[in-house]
C-alpha cells in the first residue's frame, strides 16, 4: 500500500506543487513505513521526482489527455490507486486538482479533506489540519474511510530534497468516451506572465494607485521580483485591471510566500482571500489602514515615492546576487 | 429547463468566528447568516435563465429550520420554489448524497452550486454530486449559456480561462463571472412579499453515510505586531525580507 500522489505537469514539465507534494508524501510515507508512488500524465522527463523521495513512477502518455478532463484524469487516478493498493491519495490545491478531487473521492469511496496544511496530526485515527472559515480558523478533520484523499495547500509544506532510486513503469489505463463529456473549444491565456497560482511573490495594488495609467511601476516591481501582479476588488470592478487579477474572497485566493499590498486599505473580504500568504508587506499612506494589523512588514508612505525607490534598491540587491 | 440551485447558509464575511462546546462546534451566537457568495452568483445567473429562457428555478439547502430565512431570501430574489432537507449537514459527502437523491427524483437539467462555501471551504459538494450521478461537471465556472440541451461555458484556469462545450444534464461549481457583482439583486418589497407565499417544501433526509468528521477547531495564534520600516530606509526593508523573512 504505497502512498499515491498525482504529480501535475504543464507542457511536460512538473509544476512546483508536484515537487512539494512529493516532498510531503515522502515524509508521511516514512512516518507510516511505506513507499511513495507518483502518477504522471504526459510528463516528458520524470527523473526529477527522484530528488524528492519518490520510489516509483507510473507514467501515462496519451495524446487524448493533452487537454485537461477532470473525469478522465480522476478515472486514471482511481485505476492507479486500485492497481497500487494505495490507501492515501495526495493531490495539490491547483485549480485542476481541486476540480478532480471530489470525483476521485466518490469513485474510490474515500473521504476527502481539502486545504490541508502540514503533516497529519495523527495517522490512526487519520486526522489532518485544514484551513476553514476563509482562513479565519483551522479545523482538525478526521477521515474515517479505508482509502483517504487529501489536497495539500500550496506552500504549506515546502519543497524538500530527499534523494531516492526511481523505478519507472508505463501505465495504460482504460478510458471511455464518456470521460470526455466536457470538450475544450479554446483556451484564453495571457502568455509569458507569471500566474498568481504559480507565483512565489505577488505584487498587488488597489485604489490608492489612482488610475490604471499608474500600473507601470507595479508591473516593473513584479518583474524585478519575478512576481505575479494582482489587484483589489474595486480596481477590477472599475475596469482598471482584468478580472483575472482580482484577489480576495470572491476573486482568486492567494497562498504565496510574499504578498505585497500597495495602496490597498485591507477590507475584510480582501484579507480573507490572501491571509494564507506567509509574509505580508503593506505600503500605504494611511497608518490607520486595517491592512497594517495583519501585515508582517509595513511602510507608511506614498506609493508613488516608495515604489520607484524600492524598485531601484531591489535592482541593486538582485545585481549583487 | 429545470434548474436546481444549491444554497449554503453561511456566516457573513464580517462575522467574528468563535467556537463552542470545547472548540468542537461553530458558535452561531450573534452571527449574521447570508447566501454563500459563490452560490449567489449562480442563483442570479439562474434567474436570468428564468427571465430570458423560461427556466424554472428551485433552490435547495440541507439544514435545520434556522436556515429558512436564507431560502426565503433566495425566493425573494426570484426563485420559483424552495426545498429544505431537514438534516444537519454533517459532511460534504452526506450533503452530496441528499442533493443527488432530489436531483434524480426531480429530473433537474442544470444544477448550479458554488465552487466552495465560505464556512468549511470544502469545495467538494458539486463534484461529489457529479460523481454520484455521472452527470457532466464543470468546476470554477465563470460563463454559462444554454441553448436547448447544448451548453457553452468557460472555466477559470491558472492565468486565464478555458472555453468548453457540453450538454445537459450538467452540474457546475460556480463563482464570480457567472454574473458580476453589480448584477446581484437586493430583494425588493414586492419580492419579499411574494416570497412568503411561494412553496418551501421540507423533505426528510435519506439515510446516508458520512466519511469525515470535523473534530476540533482552532483560531490562529495572535499575530505579532507589524514591523514598520521608514520610507527613507528601504535598505532595511530589503534586509528584513531577505535575511529575516527569507522571501526574496
Amino acid at each position: 500500500m504505497s502512498i499515491l500522489l498525482y504529480a501535475e505537469s504543464a507542457e511536460g514539465k512538473f509544476k512546483k506543487v508536484a515537487l512539494e507534494l512529493a516532498s510531503y508524501a515522502k515524509k508521511v510515507a516514512d512516518s507510516i513505513g511505506t513507499t511513495v508512488t507518483a502518477l504522471t500524465v504526459n510528463a516528458t522527463d520524470v527523473s526529477e521526482l527522484s530528488k524528492y523521495g519518490v520510489d516509483k513512477v507510473i507514467k501515462v502518455n496519451d495524446s487524448k489527455l493533452s487537454g485537461f478532463s477532470a473525469k478522465a484524469y480522476s478515472n486514471i487516478i482511481e485505476q492507479a490507486a486500485k492497481k497500487e493498493g494505495s490507501k492515501l491519495v495526495l493531490l495539490s490545491s491547483s485549480t485542476d486538482s481541486l476540480y478532480l478531487a471530489p470525483l476521485v473521492s466518490v469513485s474510490l469511496q474515500a473521504g476527502f479533506a481539502s486545504n490541508v496544511i502540514g503533516l497529519p496530526v495523527s495517522t490512526s485515527p487519520f486526522q489532518v489540519k485544514r484551513t476553514a472559515f476563509s482562513n479565519k480558523a483551522f479545523n482538525i478533520t478526521e477521515i474515517n474511510t479505508d482509502v483517504k484523499v487529501i489536497s495539500l495547500s500550496k506552500n504549506s509544506y515546502g519543497v524538500v530534497e530527499n534523494a531516492s532510486t526511481l523505478k519507472e513503469e508505463d501505465f495504460n489505463p482504460s478510458l471511455a468516451d464518456s470521460d470526455f463529456g466536457i470538450k475544450i473549444e479554446s483556451v484564453e491565456k495571457s502568455s509569458g506572465k507569471v500566474t498568481i497560482a504559480d507565483a512565489d511573490i505577488v505584487v498587488s495594488a488597489g485604489r490608492g494607485l489612482k488610475g490604471p495609467e499608474n500600473w507601470g511601476m507595479i508591473e516593473e516591481l513584479a518583474s524585478v521580483l519575478g512576481a505575479a501582479t494582482a489587484c483589489s476588488k474595486p480596481v477590477s470592478d472599475l475596469g482598471w485591471r482584468p478580472h483575472g487579477e482580482h484577489v480576495g474572497q470572491t476573486g482568486k485566493p492567494v497562498a504565496t510566500n510574499l504578498y505585497i499590498a500597495i495602496g490597498i486599505s485591507g477590507a475584510i473580504q480582501h484579507i480573507a482571500g490572501i491571509n494564507s500568504s506567509k509574509v505580508k508587506l503593506v505600503i500605504n499612506t494611511d497608518p490607520e489602514a486595517p491592512f497594517f494589523k495583519v501585515a508582517n512588514y509595513g511602510v507608511v508612505g506614498d506609493a508613488f515615492e516608495v515604489v520607484p525607490k524600492l524598485i531601484e534598491k531591489l535592482k541593486v540587491f538582485k545585481a549583487q546576487g | 429547463m429545470k434548474i436546481l440551485v444549491c444554497i449554503s447558509h453561511v456566516p457573513d464575511t464580517t462575522s467574528k468566528i468563535n467556537f463552542t462546546a470545547n472548540d468542537s462546534e461553530f458558535d452561531t451566537n450573534g452571527v449574521q447568516f447570508v447566501i454563500n457568495p459563490n452560490d449567489e452568483f449562480g442563483l442570479t445567473r439562474a434567474i436570468w435563465f428564468q427571465e430570458q429562457q423560461g427556466a424554472s428555478v428551485t433552490v435547495i439547502n440541507v439544514g435545520g429550520p434556522e436556515t429558512e430565512p436564507t431560502l426565503r431570501k433566495a425566493l425573494a430574489i426570484g426563485a420559483n420554489e424552495a426545498i429544505r432537507i431537514n438534516a444537519t449537514p454533517t459532511d460534504g459527502f452526506y450533503v452530496a448524497q441528499q442533493l443527488a437523491e432530489v436531483i434524480k427524483t426531480g429530473g433537474y437539467d442544470l444544477i448550479i452550486a458554488g465552487k466552495e462555501s465560505l464556512d468549511y471551504n470544502g469545495g467538494m459538494v458539486p463534484g461529489m454530486i457529479a460523481g454520484l450521478l455521472g452527470y457532466n461537471f464543470l468546476n470554477s465556472c465563470v460563463e454559462l449559456a444554454v441553448d436547448g440541451t447544448t451548453v457553452k461555458a468557460a472555466r477559470e484556469i491558472d492565468g486565464g480561462k478555458e472555453i468548453v462545450s457540453t450538454s445537459l444534464p450538467l452540474i457546475i461549481g460556480g463563482q464570480k463571472g457567472l454574473v458580476e457583482e453589480k448584477d446581484l439583486r437586493i430583494p425588493n418589497m414586492r419580492g419579499i412579499m411574494t416570497a412568503r407565499t411561494k412553496a418551501l417544501t421540507v423533505l426528510e433526509p435519506i439515510s446516508a453515510a458520512t466519511e469525515t468528521k470535523a473534530v476540533h477547531f482552532e483560531k490562529p495564534a495572535p499575530k505579532s505586531a507589524v514591523k514598520l520600516v521608514s520610507a527613507d530606509n528601504l535598505d532595511e526593508l530589503i534586509n528584513l525580507l531577505h535575511n529575516e523573512a527569507k522571501v526574496i
